[in-house]
């Protein structure tokens, strides 16, 4: 049986734009997505919206349903209320590029400041050897999906878009982390966590964590233990003392 | 005189999947300018759905697999239509490859000596396909784009390109739009890597997703590339069947390399009734035997859930066929009663989420409906075996947009492997092409300015054609009439349909204006699509046999006479034109490596 839902839906530029109203049939066990698709079929053929594999995998989707950051593919029909408008804006924290199109750079940038990983030296027989149970945790940050919703969701630039010089964001503290605990990275990367991208800045709301759709917990494995590094290393007098004698201090990895 | 941004590089990579990453990589690293193209943002591009694995003879697991193992089992996979020499170095390569990828923080699941653990998949003799859990292809995507940013190679992103260019004979760029703003730009290339992907789109139920228009296929064809081996088009045989809405969506082969099984609705393990001649001797034939394999495979027979895709997508056609399907138009995949249900999160996580989350149903105690879905092209772009060269001087291509290495039909895990083998040839070869050129390259204005005059001609006001009904068309006419079992009417009357539908292009009709407008993109992306489906059905005509992807109800064996071909499709002008020739000859020291 096919229903309508009424879509409001931002429509506009850089310049400006506003909310339209659009009603489209939908079918049991279709995504938002979907009808989107329906939408462009039939009533808006220049509906600019990003979306590829449709599965929750590529994190291309991205827009803020009925106010709240999540991806359109995975947000089934059956789970919103439809006998209420729903609203369909684009990222907030993002400039507006064309209707739920943002310009998302601001991610790309930060992550050519990342410094690349560096493996130390191979085992004997030319194989590097690790167990399963010292890549867990950094198996669970590698599933990220690059949706930037717990960018969009951050106070820290949501809010203030001047702090996106100086903060990197949940999405590159979820990298950052993958790279410090990587068991074969040999990279030290806390001065500039602590000193560039704004680590401290992040008072741990959580919020990037419960809209993760990978279900990755930003907050509690990656942002926490980050700070305590830091903290460590810059905040320990013990260490600090080394430093200053020895010039480095970092035993810890 | 059209309005245009120039931008110049010594090689050019068109799309940013596995293929073109690690291509631009390896070109960057050569010394060569490179550039690389994608028409989605960076890390989008399809490799991210890639689940199972990376197959490469590691001996990780099984210390007898080695890659004479892994050649023979591509071959046979590839029912011998196979360019050899691109299965042996594929083979030969491929665990290198994966080892980079650890070197560069890939951290891919493990054995109990903390080695790269290696999984089962179907047509593999060993456990071969190093793995993440069922999101390989993201790790694999996520590596290499952070490794290709660190190296400064420059990524132009939502880059779609209309045509190669041509100087004389030799290739010296491309022209395209940028997606945001609608506007042109042109860049010029002593060398043009083609890493574009698939033609997916062309069929109603795929694991495709919008990108996998065929355009990097018909810009080949274009500038006088062959194409081969069209017709074995590879329909996955595990995609969702229900939602209607996401049917199509891929559900990894790993859910049978760790055990799932296939169920007919009257519960029957039915791919024992299926199993071909050709793989008799090295298939179990009883449910015991089949089950003490994943454990003790020397003794033991592989489960014929395992058999190469083509044979398992036809299993359940027919089954769906006979009456005996899911109340959805699938069959029943598995793994619920066959493994607990924590083994079923740790080693297939995001299947369980997108069942659940999608289908709103719990893999762990639920058999999942599935059936066969457009995959994956087996054939393309004609390479030559080395250095992926096409015909055209200055034109390689590596991945899913070039042919030969699959043969008739691809084996799982051979696909991210392929990608990173020849991904890395085609950069050392375009960047060893690119240094060998002397002098400037000239663009021809007027081709440019044509170019642009029918990128915009969808605008004209004229045009009554809506581009999302004649791509609609299109998929309804390619699902019903070259899907998995073929027939000569139905192949020529998908012929007459398509170019109907070309004709009809012509009259395109888009709304809005040029910035960020997808009814714009698709219009210009079906030009593409309408070709490659053309050359897969004309292909399809002239095999009259059935092998690998390719199924003739008409012809339902194997032909001598066609084990010995490859279908070659060039276009002059508008028309294409097919022509049997004769696959590379293997020496004899390679052909025994068949046996057993």
């Amino acid at each position: 049986m096919a229903r309508v839902a009424k879509l409001r839906i931002w429509r506009g530029d850089a310049s400006g734009g506003q909310l339209r109203d659009y009603d489209v049939p939908w079918e049991e066990g279709m995504v938002l997505l979907d009808v989107l698709h329906v939408l462009q079929a039939t009533q808006a053929g220049d509906l600019a919206v990003r979306w590829n594999c449709k599965a929750g995998k590529c994190g291309s989707c991205s827009a803020e349903v009925n106010g709240k950051p999540r991806l359109m593919c995975m947000t089934r029909m059956s789970s919103l209320d439809t006998t209420q408008p729903i609203t369909v804006a684009p990222m907030k924290t993002f400039p507006v590029m064309r209707d739920l199109v943002t310009d998302v750079s601001f991610n790309f940038e930060m992550a050519k400041r990342v410094p690349a990983f560096k493996p130390g030296p191979k085992g004997p027989d030319g194989k590097y050897r690790m167990m399963q149970e010292d890549i867990d945790r950094v198996q669970e940050f590698h599933k990220c999906i690059e949706c930037f919703l717990c960018q969009d969701v951050c106070h820290v630039i949501r809010d203030h878009p001047e702090n996106k010089k100086v903060f990197a964001g949940p999405r590159f503290f979820v990298r950052y982390a993958a790279l410090e605990m990587h068991p074969l990275d040999t990279n030290d990367r806390r001065m500039l966590l602590k000193e560039k991208m704004g680590l401290g800045m992040c008072n741990i709301t959580k919020c990037c964590t419960e809209v993760c759709p990978e279900s990755i917990k930003i907050t509690d494995n990656a942002i926490i233990p980050l700070k305590e590094r830091v903290v460590d290393e810059f905040f320990d007098p013990v260490r600090w003392a080394l430093r200053k004698v020895t010039g480095k201090g970092d035993d810890s990895k | 005189m059209a309005e245009y941004e120039t931008h110049e590089h010594d090689v050019l990579v068109i799309g940013a999947g596995g293929a073109g990453l690690r291509a631009a990589i390896e070109s960057s690293a050569q010394g060569a300018d490179t550039a690389l193209i994608c028409k989605s943002l960076l890390g989008k591009a399809h490799t991210v759905m890639a689940e199972g694995g990376i197959a490469a003879a590691l001996g990780n697991v099984w210390p007898e697999d080695n890659w004479k193992v892994h050649f023979r089992d591509t071959m046979r996979g590839g029912k011998l239509l196979n360019n050899w020499r691109m299965a042996q170095i594929h083979a030969q390569e491929a665990p290198a490859r994966v080892l980079e990828l650890e070197e560069w923080g890939a951290l891919f699941d493990r054995t109990k000596d903390g080695l790269i653990l290696q999984r089962d998949f179907g047509g593999h003799r060993y456990a071969r396909l190093a793995h993440v859990g069922d999101r390989t292809g993201l790790e694999m995507i996520r590596t290499l784009q952070q490794h290709a940013v660190h190296k400064g190679i420059t990524v132009y992103m939502e880059c779609t390109l209309v045509s190669l260019l041509k100087d004389g004979d030799r290739v010296c760029g491309a022209f395209g739009y940028w997606r945001e703003s609608g506007k042109f730009v042109l860049f010029k290339a002593k060398a043009v890597v083609l890493a574009t992907g698939g033609i997916g789109k062309a069929w109603e139920f795929t694991s495709n997703s919008w990108e996998y228009t065929g355009d990097g296929v018909a810009m080949a064809l274009d500038a006088g590339a062959d194409l081969i081996d069209m017709e074995c088009y590879q329909f996955h045989p595990t995609g969702m069947v229900w939602p209607h809405s996401v049917r199509g969506i891929l559900v990894t082969e790993s859910v049978r390399g760790d055990g799932g099984v296939l169920r007919n609705s009257t519960g029957r393990r039915f791919m024992f009734d299926y199993i071909p001649e050709f793989f008799k001797k090295e298939t179990a034939d009883s449910e015991a035997e089949a089950d003490r394999w994943y454990t003790e495979k020397k003794n033991n027979r592989r489960p014929p859930e395992l058999l190469p895709r083509d044979e398992v997508a036809r299993a359940i056609n027919a089954e769906v066929k006979a009456g005996r399907g899911s109340p959805h138009g699938g069959v029943f995949l598995d793994i619920a009663t066959r493994r607990d249900a924590e083994t079923i999160k740790r080693r297939l996580p995001s299947m369980y989420h997108q069942f659940k989350e999608l289908a709103d149903v719990d893999i762990t105690t639920t058999p999942m409906e599935i059936g066969p879905t457009a995959h994956y092209m087996n054939g393309g772009v004609r390479v030559d075996g080395e250095g992926s060269a096409t015909a055209v001087p200055g034109l390689f291509a590596a991945g899913e947009v070039a042919g030969g290495l699959h043969g008739a039909n691809r084996l799982g895990g051979n696909s991210l492997s392929d990608l990173l083998v020849f991904g890395r040839r085609a950069g050392i070869a375009a960047a060893e092409y690119a240094k060998s050129l002397a002098g400037r390259l000239s663009v021809d204005d007027r081709r440019v300015d044509t170019l642009a005059r029918e990128a915009l001609s969808p605008f004209d006001p004229g045009g009554t054609e809506n581009p999302y009904t004649l791509h609609h068309e299109l998929q309804k006419t390619m699902q019903s009439d070259v899907g998995i079992i073929r027939l000569q009417h139905e192949l020529e009357r998908a012929v007459h349909k398509i170019g109907e539908l070309r004709a009809r292009l012509k009259r395109v009709r888009v709304e809005g204006h040029r910035q960020f407008n997808p009814g714009w993109h698709l219009a210009l992306e079906l030009r593409s699509l309408l070709v490659c489906a053309e050359a897969v059905a004309r292909a399809a005509i002239e095999r009259k046999e059935s092998r690998g992807g390719h199924a003739r109800d008409d012809f339902p064996k194997p032909d001598p006479t066609f084990a010995r071909v490859n279908m070659v499709v060039r276009k002059r002008g508008e028309a294409l034109s097919v022509s049997a020739e004769p696959i590379p000859e293997m020496p004899a020291e390679m052909k025994a490596l068949l046996e057993g």
